[in-house]
């Protein structure tokens, strides 16, 4: 319950402990975008950017459409010139390097598989462009169906392919090139539900296997979580917050992150005062003053802040808990059963909604929460934390 | 039951009507031709030598098809008028066909690769001369070409050229007729494919190397075939058969299949063989459609 | 994304339509070229329009050809309709493919020999010629056309809206006349137009199919032009120019409005 108290955090999450050349002031970044604005006539698609990305790395732009994730990513293949700033790729600007020129290959949303070729063709394209000697171009095209599993199909035309198949020729038609990094427009958006997270691990299988630097842009927030080592959350043109996966469900930095990533509750309030990073919360939903942990912010007391507190780290009971833990009460007025998870909307008394999720760990409970019951709400001061953006 | 015999009658005088109507002025007319194509000349109303007579018992119907024979056709062969008529239809149709390509596909091009609210503007305004009149529009370039004309006029003006160009009733008017009056039929099956394209297939083929021009060459292109086979036919079929242009714009040394039919029926009075003239044409034309059906349904068997 | 037209694709733009509409528009500027010599510009004047007026023969060829293409495009509607359904949706019948060969046909078959087989076939039985044997004659190659743009519509048509309409108790009929029909009308409304287009315009069908008295505008048009060009004759051309692009700019309009 402490944990965070202790001077070293631990890392949060699913993270590869070993890999963060982001937390290392001596790493070299592969791609640097350093203060680019991209502007279609009057509209701002990128506003003065700056990102850096390692090498070997999984990085996922995140965003809802139109946040400008997708014309970063163009701006990094070369598809559009930067307004303002620089775009830079294992040191050198790539201003004014043509598309066909630069060493990245890009994976398109659509697939974009050429209709007239067959699926050997489509992933020669690229090495032809090369003038490999044939042999070589041969050798390379069985490694990547290999690398892909569609040896069998390599006489296929791609309008005979299911979608998965599709997927992935475009897949090694990308990598034939062995590019520095490998671009990923909504990669999985085509496939079905089952097929896109199976297809999730394979895409991490293979990068870890080539070690390829991937980029992927997605507007899936669970697509992210699984699969990269940072994802970068973009709102309107800008950065929102750079983290790691566990980072940013734990620790959103501003009001708009908590609630694009994950289930949040948002309790409005005022800051009644605080000491040793405890802080006192007045809020309109709750009785008494809420008690929150959150020894990062420096506060002024009467400032307008948030409590975030996420649906499983509430508690929900009949029972008022103990005095003094944050308490809040309500009336069940949803239940939805997702089988593992129950989700309770609970209505408060101004009529704002709060969600509760509770795991079903067991198979029966005794006298279940009903919809309309009178409920508490409770959490602990380290559940929640603190937004003030 | 009476419910079911009503939409049965329906269908069948949906299906029935045009069916019929075509049935009587296209197809019998068409057996017509090729029987007086091999019927005898004659000075007398109608000017063609046997005329049948249904109801003109067993007798007359066997006279009637020994008297037809292939002796206009040999005509056609060993004059070499005709021959020379039907190669000079051929070679036009495909050297105007070619051009009509050359010309037109940079303007379907720019016209798929033109914003999408303006599309159907360009689209529109290729449409509209095919509106207006084709002799017209013929006929206008009668004043542009002939030697007073508007073009050798700002030649002149220009000091290109010192003395005026006879081009009226050359071959090359014809060409300038032909292409002109024929763009909008090339633009548009190619406008129709090109705009099809997925342009992220060309971004994904520089994303792999390929400068613009060879993006164009191995992509573009390739996906815009049924467009050009389909734009190529659309002209090629009718500037075989074609008489406005050639009459008009080129000189009497212009021969066209065409032409010589018109003149056969009109000038010569020679029904049946302007009747096997027709034949000859429609042979002609056919050969490519059937070209055409062969390689759409491989094309189909290949998508399968 | 904003793509701005490259300059390759700009000139070839202006290039091409420079090149199908500047000889349209010197012919319409001419025709209001007060000197006799068609090619030199004498001042601006409306005489040859006048005298348009005052030719007899040319305006009974036009009252002529104008009857006959609304004659023809009334009817070529009706088949050409009929036959875009009968194509989309009776899946099979006896004689289909023999049908569509029907159908097609004469959009791609050459005029000269259109027009001889119908000479031919009035001739056979005895029909005489003029006004009567140019309008079936311009039903047959016109009603293709309307069959084309018709079944374009109907493909593209949603059948669970007929569907929808037989389920809340229309009879097929009823259903055709109350939805179907209503939906396609713009395309309906402009195969009408093009047969009426098609019909005014043809020279070598009606020269074949034409007799004594019925004598069309172009083919007064052409007779008059073999002989050179004529002030005269561009007026007439410019006056059915602006006829022809006032007709499609107003159905476009309506279609516009319509859909």
């Amino acid at each position: 319950m402490n944990a965070r108290v202790q001077p070293a955090r631990p890392a949060i999450g699913a993270v590869r402990r070993a890999f963060a050349p982001w937390n290392d002031p001596q790493a070299k970044p592969l791609i640097r975008f350093e203060n680019v604005t991209k502007r279609f006539g009057p509209t701002v698609a990128v506003d003065d950017l700056s990102l850096d990305i390692f090498e070997r790395e999984f990085f996922c732009l995140l965003g809802p459409s139109g946040c400008g994730k997708s014309t970063l990513m163009r701006l990094l293949a070369g598809f559009e010139q930067p307004t303002a700033g620089r775009v830079i790729l294992g040191g050198a600007d790539l201003a004014g390097v043509p598309p066909y020129r630069r060493p990245v290959n890009m994976m398109f949303q659509s697939y974009a598989l050429f209709p007239h070729m067959s699926v050997a063709k489509n992933v020669a394209y690229g090495l032809k462009q090369e003038s490999l000697p044939r042999g070589e171009i041969e050798r390379r095209v069985q490694e990547m169906l290999q690398l892909v599993q569609l040896e069998a199909l390599a006489n296929r035309r791609p309008d005979q392919l299911s979608g998965g198949q599709r997927q992935r020729v475009a897949l090694a038609r990308s990598l034939a090139k062995q590019p520095k990094v490998l671009l990923l427009d909504e990669p999985l958006a085509a496939l079905d539900k089952k097929l896109r997270e199976e297809t999730q691990f394979e895409l991490m299988d293979i990068q870890q296997r080539l070690g390829t630097t991937f980029l992927v842009v997605t507007h899936d927030q669970e697509e992210a979580m699984t699969m990269a080592d940072r994802i970068a959350v973009m709102d309107r043109g800008r950065l929102a917050q750079v983290a790691t996966p566990g980072d940013l469900y734990e620790q959103p930095q501003t009001r708009f992150v908590a609630e694009f990533v994950g289930d949040i509750n948002l309790l409005e309030g005022r800051v009644a005062g605080g000491e040793g990073g405890f802080w006192q919360i007045t809020s309109p939903l709750a009785p008494a003053p809420l008690t929150v942990h959150d020894p990062d912010e420096a506060l002024e007391t009467g400032q307008a802040v948030a409590v975030a507190v996420r649906p499983e780290k509430m508690t929900i009971s009949r029972d008022k808990p103990a005095a003094g833990g944050n308490a809040i009460e309500g009336e069940v007025w949803d239940i939805g059963y997702l089988g593992d998870w129950t989700v309770y909307r609970v209505k408060l008394g101004d009529g704002a909604i709060l969600r509760v999720s509770r795991a079903n760990a067991s198979r029966f409970v005794e006298q279940p929460i009903d919809w309309e019951e009178r409920v508490h709400l409770g959490f602990a001061p380290d559940a929640a934390i603190i937004l003030t953006r | 039951m009476i419910e079911a015999l009503r939409a049965r009658a329906g269908r069948l005088a949906v299906i029935g009507l045009p069916y019929l109507w075509l049935a009587i002025f296209f197809l019998l007319p068409f057996a017509i031709v090729l029987k007086i194509s091999m019927s005898d000349p004659a000075t007398a109303q109608p000017p063609y030598r046997p005329v049948l007579d249904i109801f003109g018992g067993v007798a007359h119907w066997r006279d009637f098809l020994l008297a037809l024979d292939f002796e206009n056709f040999e005509t056609l062969w060993s004059d070499s008028l005709y021959v020379h008529a039907a190669l000079s239809s051929l070679r036009i149709a495909l050297v105007s066909t070619g051009l009509l390509l050359f010309v037109g596909y940079p303007i379907a091009y720019a016209m798929a690769r033109a914003a999408p609210g303006l599309r159907p503007l360009f689209v529109a305004m290729v449409i509209l001369p095919f509106w207006t009149s084709f002799l017209i529009r013929v006929y206008a370039w009668i004043g542009i070409l002939k030697p007073e004309g508007l073009l050798n006029q700002l030649l002149l003006w220009l000091d290109i050229i010192a003395a005026p160009l006879a081009i009226l009733n050359t071959p090359t008017a014809v060409y300038i007729g032909i292409v002109y009056a024929y763009l909008p039929f090339m633009i548009l099956p190619l406008y129709a494919s090109l705009e099809r394209q997925d342009p992220t297939l060309i971004e994904a083929a520089q994303d792999l190397g390929a400068p613009a021009w060879k993006a164009f060459l191995t992509i573009t292109v390739p996906l815009s075939m049924p467009g050009i086979v389909a734009g190529a036919l659309l002209c090629f079929i009718p500037i075989v058969g074609e008489f406005v242009v050639p009459d008009l714009l080129g000189g009497s040394e212009t021969l066209m299949i065409g032409r010589t039919l018109w003149s056969e029926f009109f000038s010569n009075r020679d029904w049946p063989l302007a009747s096997a003239v027709a034949i000859v044409l429609l042979i002609i034309i056919v050969i490519p459609i059937v070209v055409y059906r062969e390689l759409e349904a491989e094309r189909w068997e290949a998508a399968r | 994304m904003k793509r701005r037209l490259s300059w390759v694709n700009a000139t070839s733009l202006t290039l091409g339509f420079a090149f199908l509409y500047l000889p349209i528009l010197l012919l319409v500027v001419y025709s209001f070229n007060a000197s006799q010599l068609v090619t030199v510009w004498g001042g601006f004047s409306t005489r040859w329009y006048g005298a348009l007026f005052r030719n007899e023969a040319l305006l009974e060829a036009a009252w002529v050809t104008i009857r006959i293409a609304f004659l023809t495009a009334l009817v070529a509607t009706v088949l050409g309709t009929l036959a875009a359904i009968a194509l989309v949706r009776n899946g099979r019948f006896a004689g289909r493919t023999l049908f569509t060969g029907l159908v097609y046909a004469p959009m791609v078959m050459p005029e000269v020999i259109t027009g001889l087989a119908l000479l031919l076939l009035f001739v056979s039985i005895g029909m005489d010629r003029g006004f009567w044997t140019v309008t079936l004659a311009h039903v047959t190659f016109t009603m293709c056309f309307v069959t084309v743009v018709v079944q374009s519509r109907l493909v593209a048509f949603d059948r669970s809206l007929e569907e929808a309409a037989l389920d809340l108790g229309a009879t097929p009929l009823s259903a055709f006349l109350t939805v179907t029909l209503p939906l396609i009308a713009p395309a309906v409304a402009a195969g009408f137009l093009l047969a009426f287009t098609l019909s005014l315009d043809d020279l070598v069908i009606a020269s074949f199919t034409s007799g004594p008295g019925a004598t069309t505008l172009p083919m007064r048009i052409y007779s008059q032009v073999r002989l050179g060009v004529t002030p005269e004759i561009n007026a007439a051309s410019t006056l059915l120019i602006g006829f022809v692009t006032a007709g499609v700019v107003a159905a476009a309009l309506l279609t516009k409005r319509a859909a």
